[in-house]
């Protein structure tokens, strides 16, 4: 055998003509460190596990919702009305609100997350960093359910205030996107300063000593080198928006509704999950098993997300050496 | 983008600036520079704002003016003098003056008059005779502020109504249990709820997470089947490809909403495992009908949401351990193991220990999972076992929160900031541990 090797021990033994000892360099193995190795194997496979149990459970559950008679697939995806009490199962109101929510919360969260990105990563100095990290930090930290009655106790009142009160219903999907904005806003600010953070200061210098102001270089070097990065930040936030709950089941109102104005309620996919799991929900009923096909369709939304934000980054990011 | 020329001068006319122009056109470039970063700086001023507005709105709502209006007054009940100077016979002729056969029946059934104390027969004859009422509500604002106006509303419309600062984060919010009434509501039951979620959590995630990070950062590239035999080269094969799904899944499902976690916690431990999470397989069914919504069941639920997390951040600290240690260590002699239990471990700690707990911080603010997974909305039993029924402070914030009602708005506030300070002791525990740890090593 090619590693059981024989080996002299000593070199004047081997002239003496001794018995040539025979060594085996093979790894020895250890059953206690082949026991651990397992132990340590199994505890990653958990995860696998948590995946197929969370694919197992929407699936089989939603299997169950489709094969009753009340609901369609088609009818699922093409009915504008969710109204359990009369039969009707159109998820397009959830998944409208859900999406009007995401927007508004996008519109807020990406100018003002980048913004502050660019600051961080462009202008401050040491010590406004040193500040501004933790402050960041401190936002992205708190619960979420506290941002729910931020949206509720201040934000409704204040756009009642401004817009009037018959125009802005006391839940409104308005009041919910803004706050689901500022709970992303540390998330895009983080991501896409680690992006311009990484560009090489080789591409700032060259801009600079080109004759480029600093806000041209930012803005026209350091903003597209760290292009895909900040792409992935926003899409990572979105997926946050889809599937923040807190906020929603406390602002955004208790009645699905198909409709495009803000101010109107329009509960979303999670607040509607939250709401009708939050009674006490008795097994083998058509609600029971209604939330797990929504919970289906909102897991594929923010999975897709995730995948594309990782693709991204894969693909189209700018390597310099 | 970038091939855009930098002024639309040089682009209209196809040649550079010269002379007076440049210095023009520098001088532009500069001040449109310096109104970006002026609005750069006004962005993150308007976090800033956000942050102090939230602050602000909670403090505003957990402190503030009531005005308490009571079905009797404390004075026509003992003539004149206070309920505590009062000694345990009088309060009990109080009651039993004051109060129906019936529901001074029940109460003797409870505990009988005569046996109790002053200080609980005080609290029934606030509960049960005197009721004091809130019949409103002021925030902090407004009770500094518009003094004169609220007591002229009040003037005339309760004019035995009192008026009173309240804070409503006070220790009696703290150890109080749950009531329908928010004067006397509290988060005991809550807070506990929470510190034995958080316990429990820690024990089943640390463990899990840990060994998922050391087999991901030590273990990756090893193969324990012998390579020279076609089944341990595929067995081998297969290992190494499920151990780059683990990874990929991992970050896969860091990105999972958590109200899915709820939904499988749902499905699997409420439902699926009832038997083992509501204790009824283990004979430790204490009657409490909990069937399967209990502390381990949310535990268990939250250990899931949290484990990416934790592996993730335990990883990135086993990775920064320099690997000329566990080098060195290895040409010793030392096994993979003792390398990593002796070696990589003690020099990784700081940094896994501040990521679980911090993992797990957020996890405490958690909501959405819970409330599907059953957390009760109302109870007064402290939890005993992992399989009471449980009630946690977000639940209750969220709970209190989705009432109309101001007083449950002004004890959602006051929640909120016990919240807070558990979460800020949690982070800063963190970060003394580390501090800790790190100055204690040798290295």
């Amino acid at each position: 055998m090619a590693d059981q090797l024989r080996v002299n021990s000593d070199p004047r033994a081997a002239l003496a003509g001794d018995a040539v000892k025979q060594v085996d360099l093979r790894k020895r193995p250890r059953i206690g460190e082949t026991i651990i190795q397992t132990i340590l194997y199994a505890c990653g496979f958990i995860s696998i596990f948590t995946t197929i149990g969370i694919v197992y459970v929407l699936g089989q559950e939603s299997l169950r919702f489709f094969a009753s008679d009340e609901v369609s697939l088609v009818e699922f995806f093409t009915n504008t009305v969710w109204q359990p009490v009369i039969g009707e199962f159109g998820i397009l109101p959830l998944v409208n609100s859900t999406m009007m929510v995401t927007i508004i919360a996008l519109m807020v969260a990406i100018p003002l997350g980048l913004a502050m990105a660019i600051y961080m990563a462009e202008y401050a100095s040491e010590r406004v960093r040193a500040f501004l990290k933790p402050v960041i930090e401190l936002l992205a930290g708190i619960p979420t359910v506290v941002y729910g009655f931020f949206a509720l106790t201040f934000v409704t009142p204040w756009l009642r205030e401004i817009f009037g009160r018959d125009v802005v219903q006391i839940y409104n999907v308005m009041s919910a996107g803004l706050v689901v904005g500022i709970l992303i806003t540390p998330i895009i600010a983080t991501l896409s300063e680690d992006a311009l953070s990484a560009v090489p200061s080789g591409l700032r210098q060259a801009s600079l000593g080109l004759g480029a102001t600093k806000w041209e270089t930012a803005i026209r070097v350091v903003v597209p080198a760290a292009f895909s990065g900040i792409v992935a930040a926003s899409i990572v936030a979105m997926s946050r928006a889809i599937g923040e709950t807190m906020v929603v089941a406390l602002a955004a109102g208790a009645s699905p509704q198909f409709t495009f104005n803000p101010f109107l309620p329009a509960e979303t996919m999670t607040g509607h999950i939250a709401r009708i799991s939050g009674g006490d929900l008795s097994y083998q009923t058509i609600d029971y098993n209604s939330i797990f096909a929504i919970g289906l369709v909102l897991f594929f939304m923010t999975l897709t997300l995730n995948i594309v934000s990782r693709m991204i980054v894969r693909r189209f990011r700018e390597v310099y050496e | 983008m970038s091939a855009e020329p930098l002024t639309p001068l040089s682009a209209s006319t196809g040649r550079l600036p010269q002379g007076e122009e440049v210095k023009q056109n520098v001088a532009s470039r500069q001040q449109r520079g310096k109104l970006w970063q002026a609005s750069l700086l006004f962005s993150v001023f308007v976090g800033l704002l956000v942050l102090l507005l939230l602050a602000w709105n909670i403090v505003n709502d957990a402190f503030g003016g009531i005005a308490v209006q009571e079905a009797v007054e404390v004075e026509a009940l003992t003539g004149g003098r206070e309920l505590e100077e009062l000694a345990q016979p009088e309060l009990v002729a109080i009651l039993e003056e004051n109060l129906r056969s019936r529901v001074l029946r029940n109460l003797n059934r409870e505990q009988p008059l005569a046996e109790r104390d002053a200080e609980n027969l005080i609290e029934v004859i606030l509960f049960e005779i005197i009721k004091p009422e809130v019949v409103a509500t002021f925030s902090l604002y407004d009770y500094l502020f518009n003094r004169a106006e609220i007591e002229a509303q009040l003037a005339q419309d309760f004019p035995r109504a009192e008026l009173e600062f309240k804070s409503w984060l006070r220790w009696d919010f703290i150890v109080n249990p749950m009531s329908s009434n928010p004067i006397f509501a509290g988060v005991r039951t809550a807070l506990l709820g929470t510190l034995w979620l958080l316990v429990l959590t820690i024990l089943i995630s640390f463990p899990l997470g840990l060994g998922a990070a050391i087999y991901l950062e030590e273990y990756q590239s090893d193969k324990i089947f012998d390579e020279r035999k076609p089944v341990g080269r595929f067995f081998n094969r297969v290992i190494e490809r499920s151990t780059s799904i683990i990874s990929t899944n991992i970050y896969n499902l860091s990105g999972v909403p958590s109200i899915i976690y709820g939904m499988l916690g749902l499905a699997i431990f409420v439902r699926a495992l009832e038997a083992f999470t509501s204790g009824s397989f283990f004979g430790a069914n204490e009657g409490t009908t909990a069937n399967g919504r209990t502390i381990i069941s949310a535990a268990l639920t939250m250990s899931l949401l949290v484990l990416p997390v934790v592996i993730i951040s335990s990883q990135e600290a086993i990775k920064a351990v320099p690997s000329t240690l566990r080098q060195a260590s290895l040409g010793l002699g030392a096994t993979k193991w003792q390398t990593i239990w002796k070696i990589v471990l003690p020099n990784a700690l700081p940094g896994i220990l501040t990521g679980t707990i911090l993992a797990i911080s957020r996890a405490i603010g958690e909501t959405a999972p819970l409330i599907v997974v059953g957390a009760s909305t109302f109870i007064v039993t402290d939890p005993t076992s992992i399989f009471s029924k449980f009630t946690v402070l977000p639940i209750q914030i969220y709970n209190w929160t989705s009432r109309p009602q101001d007083e449950f708005r002004a004890i959602a506030a006051a929640a909120i900031i016990t919240l807070l300070i558990l979460l800020l002791s949690l982070n800063a525990t963190a970060i003394l541990l580390r501090n800790y740890l790190r100055s204690r090593r040798v290295s």
